[in-house]
């Protein structure tokens, strides 16, 4: 780091099981989930449709020895990030199988679950974390009054979306959450996830886990496309987008795409005020985690600076497989000021973080 | 083109001759598919993919007669041929015979297809080359259709990027022996051949949204040919990109290679790093570019370096279609004279085996 302090964007606190949500769950939905429970698009009760690179895709270091799983221990945590670097700030993105629910009912009680367990479990333990309200996606309405309820506490600072969704996120149907966000002040993040009610490529599904997670990239990419087009920033002004864990090196080359494109059939979407890329850059923050690798490592900062050096903000994806740690993650030298955007600054101003 | 480089001697990559109206197929067809389709009230397989009206589906002056853009040879050959002065044209015939769920409905239309290009247009003139179109519903007649053609004017394989399936899929595999075996490339080219949804979230609403994600949807098909080892299978199998932009390979092969090295377990007979098995077989036409505008050396250069070899890229107008702006010609302008060579007619002469005056007779 060298420079100052580090935010970290994407660090992934788990619940190790359905018990531990328990005390958060009506007598209702507790009797719900020990009647049928988890039903999600994935074909198993546990575990994915492709395996990941390593169990629960976590770091094969990340088990905490008292016996939870990977995430699940904020003591841990501390000594393998939080203290381990200068982590000024963390914001933590739950992927508990809320939002993946087919019960519209059982995944919001579930999402309500999660957030209250993060405020008492997280929030409330440690001054460095922020958290990303978990909603019931697919279910609008449902997922802005979440954050309607959340966001009251100030440790959230961010609503969580997954990018393979059953409709693109520019469409009419989603538009409670972006009005819902912007009510609470919030960005919304859309995170890299496996489970979707459609195939995750236009062309069908793929046989391994290695095209799930190279295609995540396009799966971003249409979205981007879906949220411009829609109108949805000229209909949400103040909407703040973050890309969690797509990949930023397509950003150049999509934004060439789009302007050209809108500049011989703009008159489809004549509500459009700007050139596509415009919302790019003003809307729009990218993670960095997994970071790029051109094949010449000198291409990497000229890559960060046509993406935008304001765009980017850093991240590790603690503890998963595919961890960014921030002194090696950079496989060339970065020039300060650049680094201090990407590690500390834009974040600060894209979650609101006093530093 | 532009005024100031002139493609005299080009070869035009992909060129959409249009099928004037269903019934043009019907000496091709058999008479049972025949009265099928009259009966049935079939109304034709014009591709929802350009809309008549759209700017980006007919350039000015396209439209003439009155079939569709593109479904007049005469008017086809003073275009594309006699205008700019190229050496050849290759026909790529979107007509979507490929989007039809019957299997052997849509292999018969294949077949009328190519029947019909063979007749009428490339009888037409000896610079025109053509695809050979086939439907990857079943993929033991497509591979019967592309024996049947190869060397006969036919100078490649056309599937669409839109497929029930991930291309790289082993289903698909006999369409790959067939056209390694007749020594024919593999062209993907953006439309519909299934109803998957075209983008991979999703319906989109507008157009422009098609349009643009069919650029992600060739990235997926070549990511899955790499990774299901279609490549490793066929060694000798080329495959052109067509009409889906150009730039985003490098962040793809990128992502790709950083992942193989984590997950190559998983595809073992991706021996090498994808990027290496793409450059090795994978070319794609340079229109549309999706560049910047004004883009100059400095950006071609660091482009090409990123993409790898400027034998990868080939010329195309996209005749009828309108929509790439000046970006193919800006970076044709910036290249040195032999790369330019190469982009505008030598790549393709040898990925096609054209020969040096235009004919058959040497391909077959």
């Amino acid at each position: 780091m060298g420079t100052g302090g580090l935010i970290d964007c994407d660090v992934h606190n788990a619940v190790s099981g359905d018990e531990e949500l328990r005390p958060y769950l009506s007598q209702r939905w507790r009797r719900h989930m020990e009647l049928v429970g988890s039903r999600t698009f994935s074909p198993f009760t546990k575990g994915y449709a492709y395996p990941k690179a390593a169990r629960l895709a976590s770091r094969r270091d990340a088990w905490p020895p008292t016996g939870g799983l990977p995430g699940s221990d904020l003591d841990f945590m501390r000594g393998q990030l939080l203290d381990a670097y200068p982590v000024e700030r963390a914001v933590l993105n739950c992927l508990f199988r809320a939002p993946e629910q087919r019960y519209d009912a059982y995944g919001a009680a579930l999402a309500a679950a999660v957030n209250d367990w993060q405020v008492e479990q997280w929030l409330e333990r440690d001054e460095r974390l922020r958290a990303s309200v978990t909603v019931p996606f697919e279910f609008p309405d449902l997922a802005a009054a979440e954050i309607d309820r959340s966001s009251a506490h100030p440790g959230f600072v961010q609503v969580l979306l997954y990018p393979r969704t059953a409709a693109p996120l520019g469409r009419r149907q989603y538009w409670p959450i972006y009005e819902a966000a912007c009510r609470a002040g919030l960005p919304v993040g859309i995170h890299a996830a496996s489970t979707t009610p459609g195939p995750i490529t236009a062309t069908g599904w793929p046989s391994y886990y290695i095209e799930d997670h190279t295609g995540l990239a396009v799966a971003f990419q249409a979205q981007v496309v879906s949220l411009i087009f829609n109108g949805v920033f000229d209909r949400f002004p103040g909407l703040r987008v973050v890309l969690l864990e797509g990949g930023f090196a397509w950003v150049p080359a999509l934004a060439h795409r789009l302007d050209a494109l809108h500049a011989r059939l703009g008159e489809e979407v004549p509500d459009l005020r700007y050139p596509p890329s415009h919302y790019l850059r003003t809307h729009i923050r990218i993670t960095t985690q997994p970071m790029e690798e051109p094949e010449r490592a000198a291409d990497l900062v000229p890559l960060l600076r046509e993406v935008g050096a304001d765009l980017l903000m850093f991240s590790t994806d603690y503890p998963h497989w595919d961890f960014d740690d921030p002194y090696r993650a950079f496989r060339t030298r970065v020039p300060p000021d650049l680094r201090r955007r990407i590690m500390h600054d834009n974040a600060c101003a894209t979650y609101r973080l006093a530093s | 083109m532009g005024t100031t480089i002139r493609a005299t001697g080009a070869v035009d990559c992909d060129v959409h001759n249009a099928v004037p109206r269903l019934s043009a197929l019907f000496p091709y067809l058999p008479a049972s598919w025949v009265d099928y389709c009259r009966e049935t009230g079939v109304e034709g397989f014009d591709p929802a993919f350009y809309p008549p009206g759209a700017p980006l589906s007919a350039r000015p002056g396209s439209r003439v007669g009155e079939g569709p853009p593109g479904s007049d040879p005469c008017v086809v050959r003073d275009h594309v041929l006699d205008g700019p002065g190229a050496r050849y044209a290759v026909l790529n015939c979107l007509y979507a015979v490929s989007a039809v769920h019957n299997p052997d409905w849509a292999a018969s239309m294949a077949r009328a297809l190519n029947d019909w290009q063979a007749a009428q247009w490339l009888a037409a003139d000896p610079r025109f080359r053509a695809s050979i179109v086939v439907s990857t519903r079943d993929p033991h007649a497509a591979a019967e259709e592309v024996a049947r053609w190869a060397g006969r004017g036919f100078v490649q394989v056309l599937l669409p990027a839109s497929t029930p399936a991930p291309l790289g899929q082993r289903v698909h595999w006999p369409i790959y022996a067939a056209a390694e075996a007749a020594d024919l490339p593999v062209a993907v080219h953006p439309g519909v051949g299934s109803a998957n949804p075209l983008s991979p979230v999703g319906w989109p609403s507008h157009y422009v949204e098609d349009y643009a994600c069919a650029a992600l949807t060739l990235q997926s098909q070549l990511t899955s040919m790499v990774a299901e080892g279609v490549f490793a299978a066929h060694p000798g199998l080329r495959v052109v990109l067509l009409e889906s932009g150009v730039t985003w390979l490098p962040s793809l092969m990128w992502r790709f290679d950083k992942n193989w090295k984590a997950l190559r377990r998983e595809v073992p007979w991706v021996d090498r790093p994808p990027s290496q098995v793409i450059r090795e077989h994978v070319l794609l036409s340079t229109t549309p570019l999706d560049a910047p505008p004004g883009l100059d050396h400095a950006w071609v250069d660091r482009f090409l370096t990123r993409l790898g070899s400027v034998e990868m890229l080939l010329h195309a107008g996209d005749y009828p279609h309108w929509h790439h702006g000046n970006a193919p010609t800006a970076l044709l302008e910036q290249l040195s004279p032999a790369e330019r060579e190469l982009v505008l007619s030598g790549n393709a002469m040898r990925l096609y085996r054209l020969p040096e005056e235009a004919g058959w007779a040497q391909a077959d």
